[in-house]
């Protein structure tokens, strides 16, 4: 059967030249770069090397970028590593509400140990509120931190201006750090620390058709920040352990790559989550986009709409049966059976959030593929309408039963969690 | 292994008595789109047996699934056999669901029921 995926915020597939970049480091090359034979020093090389072309993609110096496992580990190691050697100045930190749990976890934990944790609203579209931000400014801020950009949603932060509003309010000390997880920006938009005025940004291997087990955080020059993992003196003492020398081969690999093909496959992407937005607005009747429209600061490959009168779970199993895998921020398709923080954040309503669907496009899809997907979902979405009490009520009284802004999924909810 | 049971994809793909009764003798609804799954169930009584069961569901793969094997059992029982059969027996016979859709998605039973007590309440 055909198979198209779209879920290439969940993960990427791996480009075969990063691949092939990767497979002597495995029974050929395997000597640990710590040490001074020749087999350690072709692995110590080949881990600079990919230094290099991973600081490159973000124009930062090899010395600023500490590789890591993932974009979670990275997220972790700026936050509490921050946080734990900035403590004496102060304890409060800013994030926004739409970031990634590895963020929202770190600084629940903080919070635990005794840090002040605010968090800035967005607009409908997923825009910081940047007078929120500047009023949340304090003489003890130590720490804020903005994702770049939504994999859900695919709203593009102003990072630049948002980092010239906290290190030129008044009202702030000189030691704050801003950090970006840019997991989702890396690869796809132009990154460029030097230009943004971050202090510590994380980027993935797995999100530009890289490996998984291999992520970066840049950390500014002269930057303090306390290592998380207690060991050795691997990648300058702030992150221990034996260093992934394949993963991290093939993530430089696939910068390198990221960075020549960046304009190209970018201008094909948007084209492709043009086609799809347009054709979806064409094709069926009461859906919403979430999140900007394609011609504002959109990401090249996201496209989320939510579908009223169904459920997003419902929709996404038939679309798999089809051979188009999706994702979906609505409740049923979660663990925890709530809609998704990023739907609630942007004030999806609860009841049309239910019916929410995610496409991330690659520079591997096709238009034959976006063709057969818009093919296909409009009879899935009758399928699913026609059994629909929801959508039934509309047609016989042309109301809709909405929860309304604001409302609360708990007190709605009578099922006994 | 699959996240959902082969008799559960089964149901949810194909799903039996779809639709509305016109003039039915008892309707239930339970559920709320808020928390993503909503059910109407439709029944035709006829001494004391079901001799008619249709359903509109909106929810997820499982909510579905449910609402199908319901109907299905329900089919020629009587009024007294229907109100025995729980959420439990339902999950059963579908080959089970996954723990988080237990209690979500798993209200097929409750929907059946209220429409049987809708029936008995016209009957008083």
């Amino acid at each position: 059967m055909k198979q198209i995926y779209l879920d290439n915020q969940s993960n990427t597939r791996l480009d075969e030249r990063v691949f092939d970049s990767m497979k002597p480091f495995f029974i050929e090359y395997y000597g640990n770069p710590q040490s001074i034979y020749s087999l350690g020093t072709i692995s110590k090389d080949a881990l600079e090397s990919a230094r290099c072309k991973v600081a490159s993609l973000i124009n930062a110096d090899a010395g600023e970028i500490i590789f890591t496992s993932c974009g979670s580990e990275s997220n972790n190691l700026a936050i509490k590593g921050v946080a734990e050697a900035l403590k004496a100045n102060g304890r409060h930190i800013i994030v926004s509400s739409i970031e990634h749990f590895s963020i929202l976890n770190s600084v629940r934990r903080l919070e635990k140990e005794g840090f002040e944790v605010d968090s800035v609203p967005v607009d409908n579209k997923g825009n910081i509120n940047e007078l929120k931000l500047k009023e949340m400014l304090r003489k003890d801020t130590i720490l804020v931190s903005v994702q770049y950009a939504n994999p859900e949603i695919g709203t593009i932060q102003n990072i630049k201006k948002l980092v010239s509003i906290v290190k030129q309010s008044q009202n702030i000390s000189d030691f704050v750090v801003f950090h970006t997880d840019a997991v989702s920006a890396c690869g796809t938009i132009p990154v460029d620390v030097k230009d943004l005025g971050v202090d510590t940004l994380t980027f993935s291997a797995s999100a530009i058709h890289g490996p998984r087990g291999a992520a970066a955080l840049y950390i500014n020059r002269g930057l303090k920040i306390i290592p998380q993992i207690d060991g050795g003196v691997q990648e300058n003492s702030k992150r221990s352990g034996t260093e992934n020398i394949p993963a991290i081969v093939g993530f430089g690999k696939a910068c390198e790559i990221a960075k020549e093909e960046l304009v190209s496959k970018s201008r094909f992407i948007c084209k492709l989550r043009d086609r799809l937005i347009s054709g979806l607005l064409n094709k069926v009747e009461c859906i919403y986009l979430n999140g900007p429209q394609a011609q504002e600061n959109r990401l090249p490959g996201n496209v989320n709409f939510s579908i009223e009168f169904i459920e997003g779970e419902a929709l996404f199993l038939l679309l798999d049966a089809k051979g188009v895998m999706v994702g979906s921020g609505s409740a049923c398709a979660s663990k925890d059976l709530k809609l998704s923080h990023v739907l609630r954040a942007i004030n999806v309503d609860v009841v049309i959030g239910q019916g929410s669907i995610v496409f991330t496009l690659s520079k591997f899809n096709t238009e034959k593929e976006m063709e057969y997907v818009l093919e296909e979902f409009p009879s899935i979405v009758k399928r699913l309408r026609d059994m629909s009490p929801l959508y039934s009520y509309f047609v016989q009284t042309g109301k809709k039963k909405v929860a309304g802004l604001g409302a609360n999924f708990d007190e709605h909810c009578h099922c006994d969690l | 292994m699959a996240f959902y049971s082969e008799k559960v994809m089964k149901h949810f793909t194909n799903p039996r008595n779809v639709g509305e009764i016109k003039g039915a003798d008892g309707i239930g609804e339970v559920g709320n789109p808020v928390c993503g799954d909503m059910m109407t169930f439709y029944i035709k009584v006829n001494n004391n047996k079901i001799e008619d069961v249709k359903f509109k569901t909106f929810g997820c793969g499982a909510a579905i699934a449910v609402s199908s094997i319901v109907s299905e059992m329900a089919f020629g029982k009587t009024i007294e056999e229907v109100m025995a059969l729980t959420n439990a027996d339902v999950a059963k016979a579908l080959g089970g669901l996954p723990p988080n859709k237990m209690h979500c998605s798993n209200l097929g039973a409750d929907a059946l029921h209220k429409a049987v007590e809708n029936y008995k309440s016209k009957k008083l």
